[in-house]
């Protein structure tokens, strides 16, 4: 990213989301490990497991805006893309175990030697090894996506035929990672991690770093995505979202920009599934759910879509709401609950809450800089006489 | 050895015997139309003549089930898409006024501006000031330098127009094809119209196609009349509007 791209990318509310992220990540962690338990302004760890997951899941947010918002690309299965980056790390958490498994095999995780494998499967290699493991989050989902959308965009399958079929990606995948012989660990998914980088993932410390990671993550995503929207190529993204063909008939390549967009969305999909592993302590094949998927979706439109800080900000408010409705006597209710959040929102915020607030916010300003222009007319016409004499 | 005549050669386009049919319509029949360097060319004729398939055609929207369609004299147009076309040189304004509502009139020109087109040209792409003087002169040039920092979106019908226009101008293809331009405008705004066309006219080639017969009256050039996908006359606009197959066609027989 070159400095220009940076400048141009933040705007007051860039700004003001960054500074927000920034101070949680740092102000959290240190209460909580610092500050004695108990005390007011102590953060419990459940919490900051909870709030890391959060902002995971608004990084995955902010992967769907990017393509959704501003492109037009309304994808029904990034929760996929989440998943398979989960799952890179897992796998590498899995490899981490060692002897420490139930059988105590340093090769095999718990579930292969259970169903009598004797031997890592090829597709397990390197991920003992950390940077490995790293990199193919970014490059198994991003891999995908790539190849989804190469076949997808340049058939010029778009709008609900794009929806669908990503669903079917999705579900295509939940199916294949249930089957215990798809080497996984089937239904159970991996879970029992003992340590990640030789530190317990269960230490308060690690969750803290974590927590913090997760932050980190989140603004490099958002500097990413506000340095693609506010470059040329996020204005081409928005005439591809608005008028598809027109884009086409000016001379540029539109599955190329689809591609691209569809591509780092799916990895930025991918880091918000690795962090969020760890801190949640399993990846099973229900994060390939479809329903995930929608959900995320409407985190966005809860948020505002083509905002990116809606989409943040989005994930974080459903997510809480979540939180706080599935854990009382409301927990059965909780499905209907977002459907007719989606309903409400779609009918009476259709821009979302930040969509709906920089609307507002525009608004006054204009009726502010008219109020001054008018009165600034007023003394012109008061002094103008003055003048004549 | 080139087996075509020197005419298709020296021609900016040239369609030979070119059909295509819908579903069994015959949208476009034995059609064959030449268009020179430099000229202007107006289109005429009725709802369903096919100047708007024919203008498929050309762009690449539209394959074409037989006959030859040249750019150039030698760039065969059936076998590319969309971009390429669009790359070689062949600017298109809708029927409908096709602009990108929610970005601001300048930002509109820069999209059409015919410099890097690949995503990491536009990626890294820092203005030049030879950019923005191009966008300032095309601004001018569609009486919209008032209106730059606009919504597209917000100007009025005949302003869509002209922005569409003025796009065209800053992809600064070869040729020009400019679909029904003057629908929907005052009569104010179409003798305008027709003096920013006539002005256009004096760099690139032009095809338009209207209904507005005052409008391609005061254009003054070549008229072409379609009629179920075929040439019917061709000639001024005199010569077109008198010959009595034209009149048979438009007052119905």
């Amino acid at each position: 990213m070159t400095p220009h791209m940076l400048t141009r990318s933040l705007d007051r509310g860039a700004t003001i989301f960054l500074l927000v992220v920034a101070a949680l990540g740092v102000l959290i962690p240190l209460s909580n490990l610092l500050l004695p338990a108990g005390s007011f302004l102590q953060v419990p760890t459940y919490l900051v497991a909870l709030w890391g997951k959060y902002a995971c899941y608004a990084i995955l947010a902010l992967a769907i805006d990017l393509i959704w918002g501003y492109c037009g690309i309304l994808s029904l299965g990034h929760g996929a893309f989440f998943a398979l980056g989960g799952y890179a790390m897992g796998m590498y958490l899995m490899r981490q175990i060692g002897t420490r498994g139930v059988y105590g095999n340093p090769i095999l995780p718990d579930f292969m030697v259970f169903l009598n494998w004797q031997k890592l499967p090829w597709y397990w290699y390197g991920f003992d090894m950390f940077w490995f493991a790293a990199l193919m989050v970014l490059v198994v989902p991003g891999l995908l996506a790539f190849c989804f959308g190469w076949l997808a965009f340049r058939s010029r399958v778009t709008g609900v035929y794009l929806s669908i079929i990503t669903q079917a990606m999705t579900y295509a995948l939940l199916l294949a990672f249930f089957r215990n012989d798809f080497g996984f660990g089937g239904n159970n998914g991996l879970t029992d991690f003992k340590d990640i980088l030789g530190f317990n993932v269960q230490a308060e410390g690690t969750r803290a770093a974590l927590f913090a990671l997760s932050c980190l993550a989140l603004i490099v995503g958002f500097l990413i995505c506000r340095a693609i929207v506010s470059s040329k190529l996020g204005k081409v993204l928005i005439a591809v979202r608005d008028a598809e063909s027109r884009t086409r008939f000016l001379g540029y390549r539109v599955e190329s920009y689809k591609l691209f967009v569809f591509t780092v969305s799916a990895c930025m999909a991918g880091v918000a599934g690795a962090l969020y592993v760890p801190q949640v302590g399993i990846i099973n094949p229900s994060e390939f759910a479809p329903g995930n998927s929608i959900e995320a979706v409407i985190w966005v439109a809860v948020g505002g879509r083509g905002t990116l800080v809606g989409a943040a900000l989005g994930a974080v408010v459903v997510n809480y709401a979540k939180t706080f409705f599935t854990s009382g006597v409301l927990a059965p209710y909780w499905l209907f609950m977002l459907g007719a959040l989606f309903i409400l929102v779609t009918l009476l915020l259709p821009k979302g809450i930040v969509g709906t607030f920089n609307a507002w916010w525009d608004q006054s300003n204009e009726k502010r800089t008219s109020a001054t222009m008018a009165s600034a007319a007023a003394e012109d016409g008061v002094t103008e006489p003055k003048l004549a004499e | 050895m080139n087996v075509m005549d020197t005419r298709a050669t020296s021609a900016m386009l040239y369609l030979d015997g070119v059909h295509v049919s819908f579903d069994g319509f015959h949208a476009i029949n034995n059609l064959s139309l030449t268009l020179e360097p430099g000229e202007m060319r107006a289109i005429i004729g009725p709802n369903g003549a096919g100047k708007t398939t024919m203008m498929d055609i050309i762009t690449g929207k539209t394959k074409p089930d037989e006959g030859t369609v040249l750019f150039d004299g030698v760039t065969d147009l059936t076998r590319l898409d969309e971009t390429r076309i669009a790359e070689l040189g062949i600017g298109r304004k809708f029927q409908k006024p096709t602009v990108f509502e929610s970005q601001t009139v300048q930002d509109n020109l820069l999209l059409a501006l015919n410099v890097d087109h690949s995503v990491r040209g536009t990626l890294f792409w820092r203005g030049s000031r030879a950019e923005s003087e191009r966008i300032d002169k095309v601004l001018e040039t569609i009486r919209l330098t008032e209106a730059r920092n606009r919504l597209a979106g917000s100007l009025s019908h005949g302003q869509k127009q002209w922005l569409e226009i003025g796009m065209l101008l800053a992809q600064d293809p070869k040729l020009l094809l400019v679909d029904e331009p003057v629908a929907g405008m005052t009569d104010v705004e179409t003798h305008l119209t027709a003096e920013l066309l006539k002005e256009i006219n004096k760099t690139h080639t032009v095809m338009v196609v209207e209904h507005d017969m005052t409008f391609v009256r005061e254009l003054g050039v070549k008229v072409t009349c379609l009629h179920e996908g075929t040439v019917l006359a061709e000639g001024t606009i005199d010569q077109v509007s008198s010959n009595e197959r034209v009149i048979e066609v438009y007052l119905g027989r």
